[in-house]
């Protein structure tokens, strides 16, 4: 059976519970079931945020994760597979992304998980905007996601 | 060909998008990088350090040496801090 990646890019928040439910719930070829999620920190580099704010390329944002969501699925046997993707302000302690991926065992659902956070990383089109007591600024990407991305390249 | 620009390459230039025509020896999207910065101190602010932006043609990543001709839409922007 083909599997169909669904991938939502929304300004409104998840329940992630319920996103993981919806990979396995009804289904017994499904054993392992990995989720990744993750939340705006109240703090940038020690210094406390009041918010960020996600801008993002509408279009692109759907088409680039989509290319990477074919590439999981073609790379390893998964039954299942949800990505979701925040834009606007997010508060302290919100979700801003989450990764759900389903397979019959779980390295296939680990590493699949783990490489489309990197490349969402360092390919997604959305930047980060930070509020603090200083003003706004655009956070500035890291090196170390650039070879995070970089390590699931095929030699 | 429409352009398009986000985050601090969009507040630097002071619009999120423009139609532009730009002249047949610009080629590539390094040559667009170089026309463009040379319109205004706006433009050569977005585009001072060429090395950081990261272009797209049509919804897909592209290297500088990218050819522009057939394109219908180019974006600029920084590297990417989404996840």
């Amino acid at each position: 059976m083909t599997v169909t990646a669904t991938i939502r890019i929304q300004q409104a928040d998840f329940d992630v519970a319920q996103e993981i439910a919806a990979l396995s719930k009804g289904r017994t070829d499904v054993g392992a079931v990995v989720s990744f999620s993750g939340i705006c920190r109240g703090s940038e580099q020690g210094e406390p945020i009041a918010a960020l704010t996600l801008e993002h390329y509408p279009g692109m944002a759907e088409a680039e994760i989509a290319r990477h969501a074919d590439d999981a699925l073609a790379r390893w046997p998964l039954q299942g597979l949800t990505i979701i993707h925040r834009f606007g302000r997010i508060a302290p302690g919100e979700n801003i992304v989450l990764v759900v991926t389903a397979s019959a065992h779980r390295q296939a659902a680990f590493e699949a998980a783990e490489f489309l956070m990197d490349y969402l990383k360092t390919n997604a089109p959305f930047w980060k905007r930070e509020e603090s007591a200083r003003g706004t600024n655009w956070i500035e990407a890291q090196d170390h996601d650039d070879a995070a991305a970089a390590r699931w390249t095929k030699s | 060909m429409k352009l398009k620009y986000f985050a601090w390459v969009r507040e630097r230039i002071g619009k999120a998008e423009e139609i532009v025509e730009p002249p047949a020896e610009v080629r590539t999207v390094g040559e667009l990088i170089r026309w463009l910065a040379a319109r205004d101190d706006g433009y050569a602010h977005a585009f001072e350090k060429p090395t950081v932006i990261r272009a797209a043609i049509d919804h897909a990543h592209v290297k500088p040496d990218a050819v522009i001709s057939g394109a219908r839409e180019i974006a600029f922007f920084p590297p990417m801090t989404g996840g």
